[in-house]
């Protein structure tokens, strides 16, 4: 075996000299962060405040009747129902689309998978564990030229770190940030570099560490060529894992740019009342960590430090749980008894409640924090999905997404947009164009589409 | 281990050849083309313990595998690392490296001490990563790739200050390394076979290693590659013989029936406090351990039959269990003890341990479909098809019907023709251990009626979940599945069709030896089928893996 010993001896000369000087300026690459002076656009090139993108996933659909009034027509306005007035106030940021359908081609509809496998990927699985294609969110974030620190940012606030709906293929996908703690320590532990900070002094063992993984990258690409072709992906994936860390240390070395936007959380340990927090799926359990983790998700956006995130509220089972009852919510939606006078499961009915709440604090906390003369969330597009329609039934027509900001300016708010049949993956090719994929189709066999949902651009 | 026992003193008599005369060799087998597998969260926790020491904590998350042929080991072999992970993997290498080399650790870990503590020392540097870097990668370390590390902790321990700093920057890249994480099977011509291949004598350690003790090779069986022997029938079986009787084959088979039971999904388990306010985060722990410890005794320590485990009444009790159980622990400190259920108590095998009963049911409500389920897929190996998409559940749940028990709701099931196919399969079996509630208690009632655990297991009737435990004994399928699960667990992948005479022979000498599975360890860690790889691109080692002999 060829071995290629270390070759960086430029950024070990460049590290030397900068560790000379205590607190010291270095000149920077370009960073999006750099706001001309009226906080609208990027004062090296005037070019618009990047775009963000995010993934939100709830399980179990909606009560239909009772959570989006239907249209029949494409326009602004959004009649939300009981179940999702929580949103009501929050129009002015949201698109619902309703009508859209997930035709399968004969393929089954392995209940409570092909419907998020589906509208992610655009394609339907042929097994209850297959992921066909990468999720839109990868697409996305592959199309990310400016580096940050994370390329994505994976999250669930069911506590469990399988539960994420991101990955690019059936045995390619990572594990969620579980617990606020563990997202807060991954974020702005000791490895953040707080842009708003006077003095900058990067920290030789990030360098080191920079050395070490070129190093073992340089050794290990002999094993390239002895591979087969499939294992051969699998090293090259490894490869690209390495070079996302070696851009995370590159950031580290740097000094950031101030950051207006950016308002680092207090540690979560600060707070007496959020130390060791309880986790599990209690549905109170699960809206507070929720809650926590939008905070920290949303503040990492600000900060930078990704462009990408997925947050998983509930999972596609949703196993959330009221004390003391013996129903889970996905065991009501297919077990309880419609009440006859309000027409539908009363309880199932209180756990999608609590689930539109959560999307409304969701989106709420990223409106919340101001970036140039608006607001983060105008700056982004938040894509809230999930897998089925009717829960009760399992049915995947007709099963509802919404989008959240306004992507720079490039996407239209406020709007039920009518799908009349068509396939889901209309909306995920509108987002993935949105954010700049340069496509005009996505999706296979009758989840094909190359139709844009122009209605929403802006 | 009796049967460990009796082999090591056939092969200090040196009859190994004549005991191996009288086995019947297993099929040949193609094989599969080299695998490049993932180290799984317990293998790669095993070789850290193994090497540096159990007081070397491993902190952060693994990607998660996917289930494939029941087993998450078969998914490991088309793994992949994600940047996510990666950056965990990371994380954890300079953690465990700044463990290794602190003041309270490196006299006993490093094998030397530096000129100076304030200065790279290379020569040190060397004699620390080619013994430490031979048992990551799992094979010698060339001179060039020793440098590698040497060269990283010279440079960091000149940018730092410090030689420990620089040996620790120089091992957590030896951790993030491919050639550690992966499991990477390097082939060599085969002499007796010519224009085909065959995994090098190093790969055949790690494969067997990982199969018989989930870590990486030790000492001795790397030695033993070095020296060819794992190439010779009567060196390949005298490490064998050495593994299945060493301490760390039951961290082996802790893995395997993990694996097998699915109890990795413990980590997502929880109840609900109020339902069942004596379970709690510390049961469901124990009650994992307890029915590893019960497998562990039976079939290792005691070297029995694989089937009693459907039967026994011995196991072990803890104190949080004790209450679950209701039963006295004599215990104070909180330690396990043995205990054994009086003959007629409902408590009878596996079935009836509150692991497999608390596991398989809903956090508020036992669920007789989930562990009728379990038991056909984990244990029988026959795949229950998915839930059919489109079915109102509803229908049959009216609390206004005479329904009280999981029995009444469930036999509604049968009357659509959609759900009846899969409940019939899953249902019968799942309700004999309905008199065991969702968090693994006693119960005689359920919503005030009567419970009916009356059912047969596949033409065999039982009465209750002791009885189901002993049809499930005396059902073919129970010893076949765990033959095929183990075979595939070891290999990485699952077999092939063309494999089935191979599996039929290990069915076979499995039952003629009592259905212990130390033999049936044995039968498969000492087959060509084991080892075997398809002509695919050559992995030439780094090392040469040693002389050829194939007597």
């Amino acid at each position: 075996m060829t071995v290629l010993l270390p070759s960086a001896p430029s950024r070990r000369s460049l590290l030397r000299g900068m560790m000379g000087g205590a607190a010291v300026t270095v000149a920077l690459p370009f960073l999006d962060a750099f706001l001309n002076t009226n906080g609208t656009a990027l004062a090296a090139t005037g070019a618009p405040l990047p775009v963000r993108f995010g993934t939100w996933y709830w399980g179990l659909g909606h009560t239909p009747g009772h959570a989006i009034k239907a249209k029949t027509q494409t326009g602004p306005g959004i009649d939300f129902l009981e179940e999702c007035k929580a949103l009501a106030p929050l129009t002015k940021h949201i698109n619902y689309y309703g009508g859209f359908n997930m035709p399968l081609d004969g393929r089954s509809n392995y209940t409570h998978f092909t419907g998020w496998v589906a509208s992610r990927t655009g394609s339907a699985p042929t097994s209850n564990n297959e992921i066909p294609a990468p999720t839109l969110d990868l697409l996305i974030a592959d199309a990310m030229t400016a580096p940050t620190r994370f390329v994505t940012l994976d999250t669930t606030s069911v506590g469990i770190p399988r539960e994420n709906y991101s990955a690019r293929s059936t045995n390619n996908r990572a594990a969620a940030e579980a617990s606020p703690e563990k997202l807060y320590a991954r974020v702005f532990g000791p490895e953040f570099v707080d842009p708003n900070k006077a003095d900058f002094k990067p920290d030789p063992k990030v360098m080191v560490r920079k050395s070490v993984l070129s190093a073992v990258s340089e050794q290990s690409k002999a094993l390239s060529g002895k591979l087969g072709a499939a294992d051969k992906i699998r090293l090259d994936e490894y490869f690209t894992s390495i070079r996302q860390i070696e851009n995370q240390l590159d950031l580290q070395m740097q000094k950031p740019a101030p950051n207006k936007a950016c308002a680092v959380p207090p540690p979560i340990a600060r707070d007496g009342e959020e130390q060791n927090r309880p986790q599990g799926l209690e549905v109170d359990t699960v809206v507070a960590n929720h809650k926590i983790m939008s905070k920290i998700l949303a503040m990492a956006v600000a900060c930078n430090q990704t462009k990408v995130f997925n947050m998983v509220f509930s999972d596609n089972f949703s196993h959330m749980r009221r004390p003391g009852q013996t129903y889970t919510h996905h065991l009501l939606t297919h077990e309880e008894t419609p009440d006859k006078e309000l027409g539908y499961q009363p309880v199932a009915f209180y756990f999608n409640c609590r689930t539109m709440d959560a999307l409304a604090t969701f989106i709420q906390t990223f409106a919340s924090i101001p970036e140039g003369d608006g607001t983060l969330l105008d700056n982004m597009l938040i894509f809230a999905a999930t897998e089925t329609n009717y829960a009760r039934v399992h049915s995947i027509d007709g099963v509802p997404v919404f989008t959240a900001g306004r992507a720079g300016g490039r996407m239209k708010t406020g709007l039920h947009v009518v799908g009349n049949g068509d396939p889901i993956t209309r909306v995920g090719l509108t987002a993935m164009q949105v954010m700049g994929l340069p496509i005009d189709k996505w999706g296979t066999k009758s989840l094909h589409t190359s139709k844009t949902i122009t209605e929403v651009l802006a | 281990m009796k049967a460990n026992v009796f082999r090591s003193a056939v092969l200090a008599l040196g009859l190994a050849a004549l005991l191996s005369g009288c086995e019947q060799e297993a099929p040949a087998v193609n094989g599969a083309p080299p695998s490049f597998r993932l180290l799984s969260e317990a293998q790669y926790r095993n070789i850290v313990a193994d090497l540096f020491g159990a007081q070397i904590m491993v902190g952060g998350s693994f990607d998660p595998l996917v289930r494939t042929n029941g087993l998450l080991t078969v998914g490991a072999t088309s793994a992949h690392v994600t940047p996510a992970g990666l950056e965990q993997l990371d994380l954890m290498a300079r953690s465990i490296a700044g463990q290794v080399v602190s003041e309270k650790n490196r006299d006993v870990i490093v094998p030397c001490t530096p000129a100076s503590a304030g200065a790279a020392d290379d020569a040190c540097a060397a004699k620390f990563f080619g013994a430490v870097g031979r048992m990551l990668f799992r094979r010698p370390l060339t001179d060039d790739e020793v440098k590698v590390p040497v060269t990283i902790a010279r440079d960091a321990a000149e940018d730092l200050g410090n030689f420990y700093d620089g040996l620790a920057a120089g091992l957590a890249g030896l951790m993030v390394s491919p050639s550690f994480l992966f499991a990477i099977d390097t082939t060599e011509p085969d002499p007796g076979k010519p224009g085909q291949i065959r995994l090098d004598a190093y790969a055949k350690a790690t494969r067997l290693s990982l199969f018989l003790w989930n870590t990486a090779p030790d000492d001795l069986l790397l030695t033993a590659a070095e020296k060819g022997e794992l190439h010779t029938k009567k060196g390949l079986r005298a490490q064998v013989e050495r593994m299945l009787a060493s301490p760390k084959l039951e961290a082996g088979m802790r893995a395997f029936f993990n694996d097998m039971l699915a109890f990795d999904e413990f980590a997502k388990l929880e109840k609900d406090s109020i339902i069942y306010p004596a379970f709690s985060a510390g049961v469901a722990e124990d009650a994992r351990e307890q029915t590893l410890r019960t497998i562990i005794d039976l079939v290792v320590t005691q070297d029995g039959d694989y089937r009693d485990l459907f039967t026994t009444r011995k196991t072990f009790m803890s104190g949080p269990l004790g209450r679950i159980y209701r039963v006295p622990v004599s215990r104070p400190d909180g330690g396990w003890t043995p205990y054994e259920f009086a003959e007629g108590d409902p408590r009878a095998g596996l079935l009836t341990q509150v692991s497999f009963a608390a596991l398989y049911s809903h956090p508020g409500r036992s669920s007789p479909t989930l562990r009728g389920r379990a038991i056909r897929e984990s244990l029988l190996c026959q795949k229950i098809p998915d839930p059919p998409g489109d079915v109102d559940f509803s229908l049959f749940n009216d609390p206004n019907s005479p329904n009280k028990t999981a029995r009444d709701r469930l036999t509604a099931h049968s009357t659509v023709p959609a759900c009846a196919g899969c409940h019939k399969l899953t249902d019968p079996i799942g309700l004999a251990m309905e008199k065991i509630d969702g968090a693994g208690q006693l119960r005689a009632t359920e919503a005030g009626a009567p419970i009916d655990t009356t059912g047969d297991l596949d033409g065999v009737p039982y009465a209750d979940a002791a009885g189901l435990g002993k049809a499930m004994r005396e059902n073919p399928a129970v010893p076949s599945c765990v033959v095929n699960r183990m075979y595939s667990y070891a290999i990485g992948r699952t077999p092939e069709r063309n494999e089935k005479t191979l599996l039929d022979h290990f069915e076979k000498n499995f039952a003629a030896e009592g259905f212990r599975v130390t033999e049936l360890l044995h039968d498969i860690a000492v087959s060509d089928a084991l080892y075997a790889v398809s002509a695919a691109p050559v992995r030439a080692a780094a090392v040469s893996s040693g002389k050829d002999d194939n007597s």
